[in-house]
C-alpha cells in the first residue's frame, strides 16, 4: 500500500475510533463528576490525605488546593530525583543535578513532561514509577479537575460554591485515568511495547556488536504519557523507540490515546450544562482546526522541495520511516495539538513549513483539542472572547450559556488571554539577548531562532516536545523553561478557576431569538477564526523571522 | 387649542426626523488640542499609548531628524488628535442644546405666595411659588393650586402649550418652562443646581458621562489586546537583532501603533455620546448611559393598552344588520343616529359608514332633531321630520325602547351582542321607530382599534426575542382578545400597581431584563423596578424620578425605538471592533517585510500589495491608520445600521461587513496611499 493510501486509512481509523467512543466515555465522564457516592477506595484515600469529602468548596478554596497539591508534588520528586543514588530500583542511576531535577520536578507535574534529560542514562526504575508514572496520573487529574470546576461555574446559578478539588482529583484517577490506563496497557503490551522491571540486558546483533537493551515498566507508563497528554518518553527517543512504538497500529493506538480525553471532554461539558449541543460545537471546533492542521502538516512534509527529497516521496530525514511519512505528521500533529509532546519523529528536521505548524499547534494555546482538562477550559476562555465580540455585534450584553460577560469576567478571560504569549515572547526575547540562552543552540541563522522559539512555546503552553536542535539541559535552560511551565501551567489555572468562581455565582438569562446561538456553525466558525486570529496577530513578528524566514529563503 | 395631551401620539414605524446640530469645526478642534493632556488621556488606553509613542518619537525625531522620521511622527501626532476630534465632534452634538437649555434657565426672581420675591437660586424643596401668565417656572415643582397652559418647548422642542394643573397624574411642573395662562401656586421639588434642566445640560454635554458597564469591559479587552502587541512588537527586537536586522525605534513604533485596536480605541467614548445624543435626538433623556445599554437587552417589555397599543378610544368596527334589515339600510341609519354625536365613538360610526358603504356625510338635515346621550336614558339619536326616530345605545336600553313601543326583537339580536361582549368589543344597538312600528336594526360593533403598524412592531420585537405584555384595567377576556390582534405575547390584565410590580419582581427573578413606561406616581415603583423604566414627561415627578429616562414626547411607542437605540450602541461597538481587528492582517504585510526584507530576502515575499519601498510602506500604514479613524467618525455618531431579525441573521451581516470588509479594505486603502506617498521626496 502506498504511503498516501495508508495515511488516509489511518486517519479514517483514527476519526472513526473516536466518535465510537465520544458518547459513552463523555456521559461515563460526566457522571463520574456528578455522582453523589463514592466508591470505597475512594473513601480510603480522602481518610488517607484527611479531607472531608462532603464539603464543597469556593474558588479560592478549590485553587489552594489544587496549588498545595502540586507545589507537594513538585517537591516530592525533586527530593526523589535527589536521593535515587540511595534507593532500591535505581538501576544504579546517579542523583540528578539539582537544576535538572528541579526542570523535571516542574516539567511533570504541570503536565508538561518537557525532558532536559536522557530517560534511559538518567532515571531508575523507582523515580519512573513512583515519582513521573505518578504525576502522569495526577498532573492529569488536575488538569482535568479544573475543567469541570469551570464547567460547574456555568452550569451553576447563584452559588459560591465549585465543588470539592480533592473528589474531582481522585475520582479523575480511580474512575477514569486508571480504567483507562489498564485497557490500554493491555493493548499496547499485545502490541509489542515492553513490560517488565529488568535493568536491560546485553544482546549480541547480527553485525557481531553489543548491544545494551534497556528494559522497564513501559507499557504502562506509555499508555498513561499518551492518555493524560503528557508526552514524558521512558525513554529519550521517546515514541520513535521501537520498546515504547514497535508498529505503525501501536503508533496509531497512541494517537488515539492522546486524542481520546480532549476530544471527549467537550461531551462532558454538553452534558453537564445541560444542552450537548454545546459540546458538539466546541469538539467540532477542536476537530476542525486539528483537522485542517494535520492536512497541512502532511501536504508539507509530502510536497517538500529538492530532488532526493521528491524521489523519496516526502522529506523523510528524521520522520519515523518504519511507518511512512504520514503517519509521523499525524503524530506530529497529534502531539502538538494536545499538550503531549510525545514524539515519534523529530520535528527539528520538519521541512520549514511543517516546522511551523507544529509550533503554531501549540501556539493556539493547546486548545485544539489540547491537553486533558486544559484543552477544555483554554476553549471555553476563548469561546468568552469571542460570545464578547460577536455577542457585541447582535446588540445585546455578551452572554454564553447565559452568563452575562461583564467587566470581571472580560478580565479574567483577558489575563488569561494575555498570560502565555507573555510567557513565549519574554522567554525567547531573553533567550535571544543572553549568550547563555544563545549557547546552546546548535543551528544558527532563522533555524537557530525557530529552536528557541519552539522550546519556550512548548515550555509555557505545557507541551513538553522538543524541537531537537536545542542543548536544554544548561541551568538556564533548566531554570527558565521551568518557570515557564510553572507559570504557563498554574496562572492560567488561577484565572481559570477566579472566572468559574464569577460564573457560579451569577444567575442564568433565559435564551431568548434575540440570543446569539452559541451552538450553531456560525459562531463553531467564528471561534475557530479568533483562535487563529489572536495565535496569529501575536506571534507573526516572531514567526516571520523563524520558520517563515526559513521557509521563503 | 390642541394640547400635547391629546396630539396624537406618532404614528409607529415613523419616528419623528430627529434633530441634528451640524459639526462645528472651530471648537471641535480647540477640544482635540485641549484633549491631548495625557492626564485625561489615561482613561482611553489604546489613545494614550499612541500619546506616549508620539512624545517617543518626537523626542527621537529631534534627535536624529529625517523627513521618514518626522513625517512617522506627524502622523502619529494626527491620530491621537483625530480620536480627540472623534469625541469632540460627539460633545459639540450635545452644546447646541445645553445651549439652549442654559438660556432657559436664567429666571433669577420668583415671587412667594405672600408677594415676597426671593432669588431663584435659593428655592429649596418645599418652598412654594406663585408663577403668572408670561413668567417662567423658577424651579421643578408640583402644582399645588390652579391650572394653566404651559410652553415647554424650551425643552421638549414641542411648541404646542400643555395643560398643567393641581392634583392628579398632571401636576408636575419643570424649571424653565413658560406659563402662558392663569396663575398657578407651585411647590418646588428639586435642589437648586439639581434641576431636571440641569441634569439635562450635564447629560447632552457628556459632562457627566459615566463609562458603561460594557464600555469598560470592552476597555479591558482592548487594554489587553494592547499589552499583546506592545510585548510582541518589543520582543522582536532582540530576535531581529539576532536576525541581523535590528529596527530603528521609530519603526517599531509605528509597528506598535498600526498594531493596536486604535480604530476603536479612538471612536469608543464617541460612539457612547453619540448614542446618548441619538436618544436626546428622539426627545428621551437617559438618567445614565447604563440604562441605554439594559435597553438593548431588554426581555420582556410591558406596554400600556391604551394610547401605546390602541388608540385612545374604542371605534366602530362592524355593522351587524338584524335579521330582516338591510345592511345598506342600516348603515345609513347608524349615520344619521350618529351625525349630531360629537363623541370619538359617535364620528367613528359616520367614518365606518363612509367608507364601507360609500355614505357621503350629510351636512345639514332640516327639521331634524337630535336626542343627547343622557346617563339616564343610555341613548342618543335623532328624531327626523318623517316621523321616524332612531336610537342607538346600550343594549339593555335600546331593546327596552323597541319592547316598550312594542316592537320585538330577535333572538339573534341578543346573540350578537353576547358575541361581541365575549370578543371584547362593546355593541351599541341601533333601533328605528316609524310608521311600520318599532325594530332593531342591528348592532354596531364598537371595539379597540390596534394602532396602525403595531402588529408588525411586535413581530419584529419577537424576532429580536423581546416577549411583549400588555398591561390593561380590562378584564382577562377582553384583553386577550386585544392581545391577539395586535400580537402580544402575554397580557396583564385588571392590573394594579402592585400586579405590574410583581410581574416585573418574577421576570427578573427568571434572568429576564424589564422595560415598561408609566406617567402616574402609581407606577413609580414599578418604574424603579423595572431595568428600563421610561417617564412621561407629562408624569408625575414622582414617575419622573423614579425611571431612568424620562420621554419629553410623552409617547409610550417611543419605547420600542429606544431599545433599538440601545441595541445599535452596542452593535456598533462590536463591528468596529471586528473591523478594527481584522485590519491588522493587512498592516502585517505591508510592515513586516518593510522591516525584514532587507536583511532576510524571503521576506520580500509577503509583500503581497508590493509597496513602493519599506519607508514608504511603513509610513502608509500609519498614515492609513490614522485616516480611517476619521473616515468613521460619522458611522460611530450616526451608529451602525441596525436591522431587527434574529441573532444569528444579524451577526451573520455584520461578521460579512465589518470582519471581511475589515480584512480587505486595507489592503486597498494602503496600496493607494502608497502610490501617493511614494512620489515624497525621501520616501521612494
Amino acid at each position: 500500500m502506498s504511503d498516501t493510501a495508508s495515511g488516509w486509512l489511518q486517519v479514517a481509523l483514527l476519526v472513526a475510533a473516536l466518535v465510537a467512543v465520544h458518547r459513552p466515555l463523555g456521559d461515563w465522564m460526566a457522571r463520574v463528576f456528578t455522582d453523589a457516592r463514592h466508591w470505597r477506595v475512594e473513601r480510603l484515600v480522602y481518610r488517607a490525605v484527611g479531607v472531608d469529602a462532603g464539603t464543597e468548596q469556593r474558588w479560592p478554596v478549590y485553587l489552594r488546593s489544587v496549588l498545595t497539591f502540586s507545589a507537594v508534588g513538585v517537591l516530592f520528586l525533586y527530593l526523589l530525583q535527589r536521593v535515587q543514588g540511595r534507593l532500591p530500583w535505581s538501576n544504579g542511576m546517579a542523583a540528578v543535578e539539582p537544576s535538572s531535577a528541579w526542570n523535571t520536578a516542574v516539567s511533570f507535574v504541570t503536565n508538561t513532561n518537557w525532558q532536559g534529560y536522557a530517560g534511559e542514562s538518567t532515571m531508575g526504575h523507582l523515580v519512573q514509577m513512583a515519582g513521573l508514572a505518578v504525576q502522569n496520573f495526577v498532573s492529569a487529574a488536575v488538569g482535568i479537575a479544573v475543567a469541570i470546576a469551570l464547567v460547574r461555574g456555568f452550569a451553576r446559578t447563584r452559588t459560591d460554591v465549585l465543588g470539592n478539588s480533592w473528589v474531582d482529583v481522585t475520582r479523575a484517577v480511580t474512575r477514569i485515568l486508571l480504567p483507562l490506563s489498564v485497557l490500554g496497557a493491555v493493548v499496547l503490551v499485545l502490541g509489542g511495547v515492553v513490560q517488565n522491571l529488568s535493568s536491560g540486558t546485553d544482546a549480541t546483533t547480527v553485525a557481531g556488536a553489543t548491544q545494551f537493551l534497556p528494559g522497564g515498566p513501559v507499557a504502562s507508563q506509555e499508555v498513561i504519557k499518551e492518555l493524560g497528554t503528557n508526552g514524558g518518553g521512558f525513554y529519550n527517543a521517546n515514541s520513535a523507540h521501537p520498546f515504547e512504538g514497535p508498529s505503525a497500529w501501536v503508533s496509531l493506538f497512541q494517537v488515539f490515546l492522546i486524542l481520546l480525553i480532549p476530544l471527549t471532554l467537550p461531551r462532558t461539558f454538553g452534558r453537564m450544562v445541560g444542552d450537548r449541543r454545546q459540546g458538539l460545537a466546541i469538539a467540532g471546533v477542536m476537530a476542525a482546526l486539528a483537522a485542517a492542521s494535520l492536512a497541512l502538516t502532511t501536504w508539507a512534509q509530502a510536497r517538500a522541495g529538492g530532488a532526493a527529497t521528491q524521489l523519496a516521496g516526502a522529506a523523510l530525514e528524521g520522520q519515523e520511516v518504519r511507518f511512512g511519512s504520514p503517519l509521523s505528521s499525524l503524530f506530529g500533529a497529534a502531539t502538538t495539538l494536545t499538550s503531549t509532546g510525545a514524539v515519534n519523529s523529530m520535528h527539528d528536521s520538519y521541512t520549514p513549513a511543517g516546522g511551523l505548524l507544529t509550533m503554531a499547534n501549540m501556539m493556539l494555546g493547546e486548545v485544539a483539542p489540547g491537553g486533558v482538562g486544559s484543552g477544555l477550559y483554554g476553549m471555553l476562555v476563548l469561546a468568552l472572547v469571542t460570545v464578547f465580540v460577536a455577542g457585541l455585534m447582535v446588540g445585546r450584553t455578551p452572554e454564553y450559556l447565559g452568563k452575562k460577560l461583564g467587566r470581571r469576567e472580560m478580565t479574567l478571560a483577558s489575563l488569561y488571554v494575555l498570560a502565555t504569549p507573555t510567557l513565549v515572547l519574554v522567554g525567547t526575547a531573553v533567550a535571544m539577548s543572553t549568550d547563555a540562552g544563545r549557547g546552546s543552540m546548535l543551528n544558527d541563522g532563522p533555524h537557530g531562532l525557530s529552536e528557541v522559539l519552539y522550546a519556550f512555546t512548548s515550555a509555557a503552553n505545557n507541551n513538553g516536545s522538543a524541537f531537537g536542535g536545542l542543548s536544554a539541559n544548561t541551568t538556564f535552560y533548566d531554570v527558565a523553561l521551568g518557570l515557564a511551565m510553572a507559570f504557563g501551567r498554574f496562572l492560567p489555572i488561577v484565572l481559570v478557576l477566579a472566572l468559574a468562581g464569577r460564573l457560579a455565582s451569577q444567575g442564568r438569562a433565559p435564551a431568548t431569538a434575540g440570543t446569539l446561538p452559541t451552538h450553531r456553525p456560525l459562531f463553531a466558525g467564528l471561534l475557530g477564526a479568533v483562535v487563529l486570529v489572536v495565535v496569529g496577530l501575536t506571534y507573526l513578528p516572531a514567526l516571520s523571522l523563524g520558520p517563515i524566514a526559513e521557509g521563503l529563503s | 387649542m390642541t394640547t400635547a395631551l391629546e396630539r396624537p401620539p406618532a404614528p409607529a414605524g415613523e419616528p419623528r426626523a430627529p434633530r441634528r446640530p451640524e459639526v462645528r469645526w472651530g471648537p471641535t478642534l480647540a477640544g482635540a488640542v485641549r484633549k491631548l493632556d495625557p492626564r485625561g488621556l489615561v482613561r482611553q488606553p489604546v489613545v494614550f499609548v499612541v500619546w506616549v509613542g508620539s512624545v517617543f518619537s518626537t523626542v527621537l525625531g529631534i534627535a536624529e531628524p529625517s523627513v521618514f522620521g518626522w513625517l512617522v511622527t506627524g502622523w502619529l501626532w494626527a491620530t491621537v488628535l483625530f480620536a480627540n476630534a472623534a469625541e469632540a465632534v460627539a460633545e459639540g452634538r450635545g452644546r447646541a442644546q445645553a445651549a439652549t437649555l442654559r438660556a432657559a434657565r436664567t429666571t433669577t426672581v420668583a415671587v412667594r405666595p405672600d408677594g415676597t420675591e426671593v432669588p431663584a437660586a435659593d428655592l429649596r424643596p418645599g418652598d412654594r411659588v406663585v408663577v403668572v401668565a408670561g413668567q417662567v417656572v423658577p424651579g421643578d415643582g408640583d402644582v399645588v393650586e390652579g391650572i394653566a397652559s404651559v410652553d415647554e418647548s424650551a425643552i421638549t422642542g414641542e411648541s404646542a402649550p400643555v395643560i398643567r394643573e393641581s392634583g392628579g397624574d398632571r401636576c408636575a411642573v419643570t424649571g424653565g418652562t413658560t406659563v402662558l395662562s392663569d396663575r398657578i401656586v407651585v411647590q418646588i421639588t428639586s435642589r437648586p443646581g439639581e434641576t431636571f434642566v440641569d441634569r439635562m445640560i450635564a447629560l447632552v454635554e457628556g459632562a457627566e458621562r459615566q463609562r458603561t458597564p460594557n464600555e469598560i469591559a470592552l476597555n479591558i479587552l482592548l487594554s489587553s489586546l494592547t499589552i499583546v502587541f506592545l510585548l510582541a512588537v518589543v520582543t522582536l527586537q532582540p530576535l531581529a537583532l539576532y536576525s541581523g536586522a535590528g529596527q530603528s525605534t521609530i519603526v517599531l513604533i509605528a509597528l506598535v501603533v498600526c498594531l493596536i485596536p486604535t480604530t476603536i480605541g479612538a471612536l469608543l467614548s464617541a460612539i457612547g455620546i453619540a448614542g446618548m445624543d441619538r436618544l436626546v435626538q428622539r426627545n428621551v433623556l437617559a438618567m445614565s448611559g447604563r440604562a441605554v445599554e439594559a435597553a438593548g437587552d431588554v426581555n420582556t417589555l410591558l406596554l400600556d393598552k391604551t394610547g401605546t397599543i390602541t388608540l385612545g378610544n374604542r371605534q366602530a368596527a362592524e355593522f351587524v344588520a338584524a335579521p330582516d334589515v338591510d345592511e345598506r339600510e342600516m348603515a345609513d341609519a347608524a349615520q344619521l343616529a350618529s351625525l349630531a354625536d360629537e363623541t370619538p365613538e359617535g364620528r367613528s360610526v359616520v367614518v365606518l359608514a363612509k367608507h364601507r358603504y360609500g355614505l357621503r356625510e350629510r351636512t345639514d338635515l332640516p327639521g331634524a332633531e337630535f336626542v343627547p346621550f343622557t346617563a339616564q336614558t343610555r341613548m342618543s339619536g335623532v328624531d327626523l321630520p318623517d316621523g321616524r326616530t332612531l336610537r342607538k345605545g346600550a343594549a339593555g336600553a335600546v331593546t327596552g325602547w323597541v319592547r316598550a313601543l312594542g316592537g320585538t326583537v330577535a333572538t339573534e339580536v341578543g346573540d350578537v351582542v353576547d358575541g361581541i361582549s365575549a370578543a371584547g368589543g362593546t355593541p351599541l344597538v341601533l333601533a328605528e321607530h316609524g310608521p311600520a312600528g318599532a325594530r332593531v336594526l342591528g348592532v354596531i360593533h364598537l371595539k379597540d382599534v390596534v394602532k396602525a403598524g403595531m402588529r408588525e412592531r411586535f413581530d419584529e420585537l419577537r424576532r429580536m426575542g423581546i416577549r411583549t405584555v400588555m398591561i390593561t384595567g380590562d378584564n382577562e377576556r377582553t384583553a386577550r382578545a386585544i392581545a391577539a390582534e395586535a400580537g402580544i405575547d402575554d397580557v396583564l390584565a385588571e392590573a394594579t400597581p402592585e400586579d405590574k410590580l410583581a410581574l416585573i419582581r418574577r421576570e427578573q427573578e427568571g434572568g429576564r431584563l424589564v422595560a415598561m413606561t408609566g406617567d402616574g406616581t402609581n407606577d413609580a415603583p414599578a418604574l424603579a423596578q423595572a431595568d428600563v423604566g421610561v417617564a412621561m414627561n407629562t408624569g408625575t415627578t414622582a414617575a419622573k424620578e423614579a425611571g431612568n429616562m424620562v420621554d419629553l414626547d410623552s409617547d409610550p411607542t417611543k419605547l420600542i425605538e429606544i431599545v433599538e437605540i440601545g441595541k445599535q450602541l452596542l452593535i456598533t461597538r462590536g463591528s468596529l471592533t471586528t473591523f478594527s481587528i481584522a485590519n491588522d492582517l493587512a498592516k502585517y504585510f505591508a510592515i513586516l517585510p518593510a522591516m525584514f526584507a532587507g536583511s532576510v530576502p524571503g521576506l520580500a515575499a509577503l509583500d503581497v500589495m508590493r509597496l513602493a519601498s519599506p519607508e514608504s510602506a511603513i509610513l502608509s500604514a500609519v498614515v492609513f491608520n490614522a485616516l480611517v479613524i476619521v473616515a468613521l467618525v460619522p458611522l460611530a455618531l450616526r451608529g451602525v445600521r441596525f436591522r431587527p431579525g434574529p441573532a444569528e441573521a444579524v451577526l451573520r451581516r455584520n461578521l460579512l461587513v465589518y470582519g471581511i470588509g475589515g480584512v480587505l479594505a486595507p489592503f486597498a486603502g494602503i496600496k493607494l496611499i502608497d502610490l501617493l506617498v511614494s512620489l515624497l521626496p525621501g520616501i521612494a
